[in-house]
């Protein structure tokens, strides 16, 4: 989230695309009824399905799956054509009057530099155009047809409502009504916020799908504003902290990435990571990437990073390649390839969360052993055990060892969860864990004691990373969560005085660091994650702060917890006031220039004391403005495209030779994998249901209760054309597998016309396993395709193709 | 927002009321108290519901019930219907407004309405089995309760469940035992959006018509409060978008009112009955002063003792 959950109820209008917060996100959902009962706030939902949030929305409207794109770039031509975006804010704040140089074009859905049988462009051409002074070339009364703001326009002006109606069934008077109330939002004294999940995420063009929304938030100037923002609803207590930890396979902690194999010292990986700003006097806050990098080495390998050995650089694994990513999809492919022979899965249970689960099974029956670290008993552990039609596998054949080693729960252990709103909230143990369960720290410490032990008498390949791993703990085998913390924290390796002045100590050794201003390239600090320097500091454990003061009621809560970066509740608050420094909204005043520096609420994301008119607000990137066009920076191109799924009902009708999103990576074997839609009609989508978490919550009596059995859900007028009762069981089939379940037949499902043709949506919910107390089912990843959005990865679990039937119920 | 109760002391309390606040009692008469204690009211908003079931896991919870996990029947409701474990349900109804032709999908939590003048506690024939507190609660005692089911027939809301296993009424006590040490209903506790408030009658009300307001500023031109007159009003109240026709919220009764059986059983019959049965009296007497009474013979006595089992015997 650019804002907070508490933030919402500072908007006047919300958006609701591409998530479901009333039923995936109850607790927080409560700020947007804030909201409107306060300020009278409205409710826009934009979903293939009328869900739970839209039954208390003030509009909704329905949308094929996957064609979110084409909504988007729609409102953001409605907004051009009609006049209504934030002028000021557009011109200055965004790269909008950035010239873009000659040789970057767009045609027939596919931008320059496509290579068809790579899947891949070559973008060496999307940049801007220089001038002599090295810095990018600007047209202040955005005339040059170059300009980002008239490629855009020239763009999206495909996007017109009728055509937004072609692509994505919406009605055209429901997309005009949405449209007028969003435009509204141009004004500086009104905002909007979008709330968005999974839905926009799991495409094959998912980065893409919030790219538009962030464009279009842009333009309105509903960025680094109170009740505005872009707010990605993180499906977990703590997903935040993962990303923010780098839990990537190709990131460090605090979104620093991991070296490729032909970085091989620090100076070649440092210098494509130099960050010079491409404007004049503007800050490009990444600059200090190198002070973030070494610190976490020192953090990682304490002595034995030093200046003679780039701070053991050498010690961090390498990707093999440019471009690519050990995610989920590789990792499962390699393993189906009898590449990858173990596998490690701490809190992850991808035999229902991968996609194409023959394809996992059979990954997995080929690995010579199976770790599984959780605190339930999840069906990956069980993959290799019959139970039935519902994981009907042969155990006698497979000779994978699995590991079972139980873990604590959340509620269970001590520590920090990052929420959405990037607020690391410390939380106290409130029980015992039963039987052998032991923390995760505890797992891993003693995994790594065992493995130092080994490495240290066996000697081996590569024993430095693992054997100078800094472990200063106190209990080596248990490694405390305080202790982390502080770790991650950050504090000072070695005193560091004033240059001017010797005697004037400036970071004392051993001190804990308070923010990572101070964090320095010459090793004397270390640091974690450079992110969450500032959350336990000499003053103590900022997490665990419970003060639920708020000046000026705000909805910042300062005081409540720590919120990465630097206690900053808002990020590029610096763009909720005017080039001259005063709020655009006296009355949502969030920081303001006071003549010698910037102060308000909250933490000013801009130096306290950058001058107004000089430095730009967004100041993480090299421009210090935000992108409308994004140079070479996403795969798939600079401005997003409507691409179809890969499975869909219609040939994508701007670029009708063009199947999915034309970047992203596809396996050998998988292409032959996708349905299309002779054989498979109906349009499917997969979602979470409000009465359970996952796969979790199955293994809880009063949710089995809540939610007790699998169940698909379709229109009445489909059930009717198929003969299915409500209540009655169907089986659902795609290309890669097949399901049984019961149908819930419903209004709320109703058929749309897209590119003349009637298009039947099939809702297909994932909490059904077979562990747990809930009746045993399947999940949606049984018929999902195998192919990921074209940047990062996720999976393609909201649009493919099915068929469906009706069948006699199993014999009881 | 609706201001949060506090937490509660940690320390044990004396509960703020109990039988000396008893107004009614089924099927004997008490004592009212001098003085009412405010009425509290649950308030529940179907335009702030998104029907996350929060509450019904909530009372399960609280009231430690284990309902049975049952199966799917093509609706989101679940379990399908009342049961002596499950005292709140969501009824979930997809409705189409024929003015705007646009669906809407009305969600109400189902469960006691804890009448101002409650039917199932009329109805009841067994002694202290419903009783009602001054403050407007009612509640169902279950030592006392005999388990004839009339309570299920005197509810105009259809709310009671007579359990299989112990032959005894069951159905939400509005928290009794959590107002009783100022706090709010279970429910109420775990709503996320405050779509179920709870505190005074008065102040129900009051936040009733700011919510009403703002459904009105919506289009929502009949939004309204529910509190039928019919039983006197109700200490459970909804929000409704279209407070016009309750009945579009899974059959929400339009004017509920006590069935006339009750109301004839309660009234003209009873005290036809109680005549009937004074007049038996009177004749039992007269045969007295006429035959005298019953003399024990020595056949009796003897009959008594073996079917006693007597010892000495």
């Amino acid at each position: 989230m650019t804002n907070a959950w508490t933030d919402i109820k500072n908007t006047d209008l919300v958006i609701i695309m591409g998530g479901n917060a009333a039923e995936a996100h109850p607790c927080g959902f409560k700020w947007v009824t804030e909201a409107k009962h306060n300020r009278g706030a409205r409710l826009i939902v934009v979903d293939p399905r009328f869900t739970r949030s839209a039954s208390v929305a003030d509009v909704y409207a329905p949308i094929r799956q996957g064609s979110d794109i084409a909504f988007l770039l729609g409102l953001i031509n409605y907004c051009l054509q009609n006049d209504k975006i934030h002028h000021e804010y557009a011109k200055n704040y965004t790269n909008a009057a950035f010239i873009v140089k000659e040789g970057f074009g767009y045609q027939n859905g596919l931008f320059s530099g496509y290579d068809e049988s790579r899947r891949s462009y070559d973008r060496a051409g999307w940049s801007y155009e220089l001038g002599d002074d090295g810095f990018i070339k600007i047209d202040d009364t955005l005339q040059n047809p170059r300009c980002v703001l008239n490629l855009l326009k020239e763009h999206v002006k495909i996007y017109t409502p009728e055509m937004v109606e072609r692509i994505c069934g919406t009605p055209k008077d429901k997309f005009l009504k949405i449209a007028a109330m969003i435009a509204e939002t141009s004004s500086p004294t009104k905002t909007m916020t979008s709330m968005y999940a999974l839905g926009w995420t799991q495409h094959s063009k998912g980065s893409q799908n919030i790219r538009s929304m962030a464009m279009l938030q842009l333009l309105l100037g509903n960025i680094g504003v109170r009740g505005g923002g872009m707010n990605a609803l993180r499906g977990h207590s703590n997903i935040q902290g993962l990303t923010d930890l780098g839990l990537m396979s190709n990131l460090i902690p605090g979104y620093l990435t991991l070296p490729s194999e032909r970085e091989k010292d620090l100076n070649t990986y440092m210098s494509p990571r130099a960050f010079k700003p491409q404007r004049p006097g503007q800050t490009s806050y990444w600059q200090n990437y190198k002070k973030f990098f070494v610190s976490f080495q020192k953090a990682m390998w304490g002595e034995a990073a030093k200046p003679e050995n780039d701070f053991a650089f050498d010690y961090l694994p390498k990707l093999d390649l440019a471009d690519v990513e050990y995610d989920i999809l590789r990792a499962f492919e390699l393993m189906h390839q009898g590449k990858m022979n173990g596998y490690f899965c701490q809190g992850f249970n991808p035999l229902l969360s991968a996609p194409n689960r023959k394809k996992c099974t059979a990954a997995l029956s080929k690995l010579k052993f199976l770790v599984s670290i959780d605190p339930l008993q999840t069906e990956t552990a069980r993959f290799w055990q019959n139970h039935g039609e519902h994981n009907d596998v042969d155990s006698a054949k497979i000779q994978t060892e699995v590991f079972e080693l139980p873990s604590t729960c959340f509620a269970e252990d001590e520590g920090a969860l990052v929420s959405s709103s990037r607020w690391l909230q410390w939380h106290w143990a409130g029980g015992t864990p039963p039987g052998e369960a032991r923390a995760d720290t505890w797992i891993m410490a003693q995994l790594h004691l065992r493995l130092k032990e080994l490495y240290r008498k066996e000697g081996g390949k590569a024993p430095g990373p693992i054997v100078d791993l800094h472990w200063p703990y106190k209990d080596p085998g248990e490694p405390k969560p305080e202790e982390l913390a502080r770790e991650i924290n950050g504090y000072v390796v070695d005193t560091v005085t004033d240059p001017s002045d010797p005697t004037k100590v400036v970071l004392e050794k051993g001190k804990q660091l308070p923010n990572f201003a101070v964090l320095r390239d010459d090793g004397k600090t270390a640091c974690g994650c450079w992110i969450y320097a500032g959350c336990f500091t000499e003053a103590g454990n900022m997490m665990a702060r419970r003060d639920t003061n708020d000046p000026g009621d705000t909805g910042l809560y300062p005081s409540w917890a720590f919120s990465w970066p630097a206690n900053r509740r808002i990020l590029y608050n610096r763009a909720s006031a005017d080039r001259s420094g005063k709020a655009w909204d006296p009355s949502r005043k969030l920081i303001e220039w006071t003549g010698d520096k910037w102060a308000g609420f909250d933490v000013p994301d801009i130096a306290p004391n950058a001058k107004p008119e000089e430095v730009n607000p967004f100041i993480m990137t090299e421009e210090g403005s935000a992108r409308l066009w994004t140079r070479a920076l996403m795969r798939d191109g600079p401005f997003p495209v409507h691409y179809e799924p890969f499975e869909s009902p219609i040939a994508n009708p701007i670029a009708p030779k063009v199947r999915g999103n034309p970047a992203a990576r596809v396996y050998r074997g998988d292409m032959e994998q996708f349905g299309d839609a002779a054989e498979f009609p109906y349009a499917a989508t997969s979602y979470r249901l409000t009465e359970h978490f996952h796969f979790w919550t199955k293994h809880v009596w009063p949710n089995a209760v809540m939610q007790p059995e699998f169940f698909v859900e379709i229109g009445e007028a489909l059930a009717k054309e198929k003969g299915i009762k409500s209540g009655g069981w169907v089986r659902v089939w795609s290309k890669r597998g097949s399901v049984k379940a019961k149908a819930v037949v419903t209004k709320r499902i109703v058929p749309l016309t897209c590119d003349g043709k009637p298009v039947h949506i099939v809702g297909v919910p994932l909490h059904w396993g077979f562990t747990g107390v809930a009746r045993k089912g399947f999940g949606p990843n049984s018929l999902t395709p195998f192919v990921g959005d074209a940047n990062i990865q996720t999976p393609e679990f909201k649009a493919f193709l099915v068929d469906i039937e009706p069948i006699s119920g199993p014999v009881a | 927002m609706f201001p949060p109760l506090p937490n509660p002391s940690t320390k044990p309390v004396p509960p703020k009321f109990g039988e000396q606040d008893l107004i009614r009692r089924s099927a004997s008469s008490v004592t009212p108290p001098a003085a009412r204690q405010t009425e509290v009211a649950k308030l529940i908003d179907t335009s702030k519901c998104i029907g996350c079931k929060a509450c019904q896991v909530a009372c399960l919870e609280w009231n430690d019930m284990r309902e049975e996990v049952g199966v799917n029947v093509g609706v989101y409701d679940n379990p399908h219907d009342l049961t002596p474990a499950s005292w709140t349900l969501m009824r979930f109804s997809e409705w189409v407004n024929p003015e705007t032709n646009n669906l809407e999908w009305l969600i109400r939590k189902d469960g006691c309405m804890h009448c101002e003048d409650p039917g199932c506690l009329k109805a009841c024939p067994a002694p202290g089995a419903i009783v009602q507190y001054s403050n407007g609660i009612v509640d169902f005692v279950h030592e006392n309760c005999i388990g004839c089911g009339y309570c299920v027939k005197g509810c105009p809301f259809n709310i009671p469940r007579i359990s299989k296993v112990d032959s005894k009424a069951y159905k939400c006590s509005l928290c009794s035992d959590r107002v009783a040490v100022g706090l709010g209903p279970a429910c109420q506790k775990a709503c996320p959006t405050q779509a179920i408030v709870f505190g005074t009658k008065d102040d129900m009300k009051k936040w009733a018509e700011g919510r009403i307001t703002d459904l009105k500023s919506r289009g929502f031109k009949n939004a309204g409060l529910y509190d039928p007159p019919g039983v006197s009003g109700t200490h459970v109240m909804y929000v409704l978008h279209h407070a016009d026709q309750p009945e579009i919220y899974a059959g929400l009764p339009k004017d509920p009112r006590i069935s006339p059986i009750v109301e004839l059983w309660k009234g003209l019959t009873k005290y036809a009955g109680l005549t009937a049965i004074g007049a038996f009296a009177a004749i039992g007497f007269l045969h007295h002063l006429v035959k005298g009474a019953n003399r024990v013979s020595r056949e009796d006595e003897q009959q008594a003792k073996r079917l006693a089992g007597d010892r000495t015997a």
